[in-house]
């Protein structure tokens, strides 16, 4: 139930206000998501969808850190995981 | 899927496993309280891997277990009104209640609708001036700002038909209750990744002090979970108790305040009664006097039918953390998810679909 879809922010339909909405990409397949609580997102930016609802951006810094804790061990055969790059933000 | 993939990694799963293993010096008992954590755990075998290491048990966030059954009942009377369609997220269907499920009453004729948000409610609403379609709003903090939305703009629209059975439950609540009973076995918690993106974690600040567990807020994809594992294991073994947020992509520490506002707004705090727990102090939220327009149960007066248990569930002890799913007499055997006598059977997050789903049939 608590479920959180990340997607993509491609178009502002409306961005002001308590009935804010913008169309999000969920892996090539776009929807209508409210954007009532993540006002501040900018176009390319990734939010977490819930119940069509979107309840947070999500930070493309914070993303990278596990991975760069992981990278710092790496295994016995000199394998270091790949990093989610930062998404090209643009307004 | 970016954010999602990455954090499947295999050998970067490999890797956290082998430090979870390399710092525990014993094994540790460890609660994750969301459902959707429990499954994620399970369909990712990690629960297996750790056995003998972490031993997890699965917390009661997994709203439609713990809804009460009389609501469950009152949705039932409710859909079978000529005049209603009820609408209500897809995994409530099954789950029995005193005079069958959902199911069985949309089975027998009765309207029900499945819809993915709140907000779909709305616009069955609109395309059925002639209908009362009632919303069954369940869930945890997570699901609140969009169903507070839906209500919000159902005012907007003066949309006399919409209306909402209203049986939202709060996490925190929960875990308090869990850890005053005497015989509870947990050591830490997992923290539910989506409430804290809501509501943050600053109120955990007491608990964690009140009770001495570390409490880290942990995501739903395999690093996220192994990630808080490790951070859980690493302040035990050095016997500490802190708060710690290990889902800093999502979450920040005050939450999303736009939506804490939103809900502020439509909902107030009150007493709730829990399937299995009974009636939790402040464990639900309920609207506001100003909203109470759209209360189906203000709106609609049914006559009140006694509530019967079903007995033999033992989804009380499975969500304490005191009988794992497949040590139940009934696991498997009377209790399936085509004919569960309980909700954690059914739903989605339950931790007794977890086990039967991903084939972990015997308690090791």
């Amino acid at each position: 139930m608590c479920l959180g879809i990340p997607g993509k922010v491609v178009r502002w339909l409306e961005r002001e206000g308590a009935f804010a909405q913008a169309e999000v990409e969920f892996d090539g397949v776009r929807r209508v998501v409210h954007m009532a609580c993540v006002t501040e997102a900018a176009l390319g930016d990734y939010v977490v969808v819930h119940a069509g609802i979107a309840i947070s951006r999500i930070d493309p810094l914070e993303a990278k850190r596990i991975f760069e804790t992981i990278a710092e061990w790496g295994d016995d055969e000199g394998w270091r995981p790949e990093q989610p790059e930062a998404p090209e933000a643009s307004q | 899927m970016k954010y999602l993939d990455e954090y499947r990694d295999p050998r970067a799963a490999q890797l956290l496993l082998d430090e979870i293993r390399r710092v525990s010096t014993r094994s540790w008992t460890l609660m994750e309280v969301c459902g959707g954590q429990t499954h994620g755990l399970l369909r990712h075998g990690i629960a297996a891997e750790l056995e003998g290491t972490v031993e997890l048990i699965h917390g009661p966030g997994c709203p439609v277990c713990v809804t009460d059954q009389e609501a469950i009942d009152f949705a039932c009377q409710l859909a079978r009104r000529d005049d209603v369609i009820l609408a209500s997220f897809g995994d409530m269907l099954r789950v029995p209640g005193s005079r069958g499920s959902l199911l069985d009453a949309r089975t027998a004729g009765a309207r029900i609708q499945i819809v993915y948000s709140p907000l779909d409610a709305m616009a069955l609403a609109r395309k059925h001036p002639d209908k009362q379609v009632v919303f069954f709003a369940v869930g945890f903090e997570t699901t609140a700002p969009a169903t507070a939305l839906a209500v919000k703009q159902a005012g907007r629209d003066q949309l006399d038909n919409f209306s909402m059975i209203v049986s939202h439950v709060r996490v925190q609540p929960a875990m308090e209750a869990l850890v005053q009973a005497p015989d509870h076995r947990v050591q830490a918690f997992l923290a539910a990744g989506h409430v804290c993106t809501v509501m943050g974690y600053e109120s955990y600040e007491s608990f964690v002090e009140q009770y001495r567990l570390p409490v880290v807020v942990a995501g739903f994809e395999p690093l996220d979970l192994l990630e808080g594992i490790l951070a859980c294991v690493k302040q035990l073994e050095k016997n500490e108790a802190r708060l710690e947020n290990r889902y800093a992509r999502t979450v920040q520490a005050a939450g999303n305040r736009a939506a804490q506002d939103l809900v502020r707004e439509i909902y107030q705090v009150c007493d709730r009664a829990w399937r299995g727990f009974g009636v939790v102090p402040k464990g639900g939220l309920e609207l506001r006097p100003e909203w109470r327009r759209f209360d189906a149960r203000a709106r609609f007066s049914e006559p009140a039918l006694p509530v019967i248990e079903v007995d033999e569930c033992r989804s009380f002890e499975v969500m304490t953390g005191h009988l794992k799913p497949p040590d139940c007499p009934y696991f498997g055997k009377s209790c399936t998810p085509e004919s569960p006598l309980g909700a954690p059977m059914v739903s989605s997050e339950g931790a007794c679909a977890a086990y039967f789903r991903y084939g972990m049939t015997t308690s090791r």
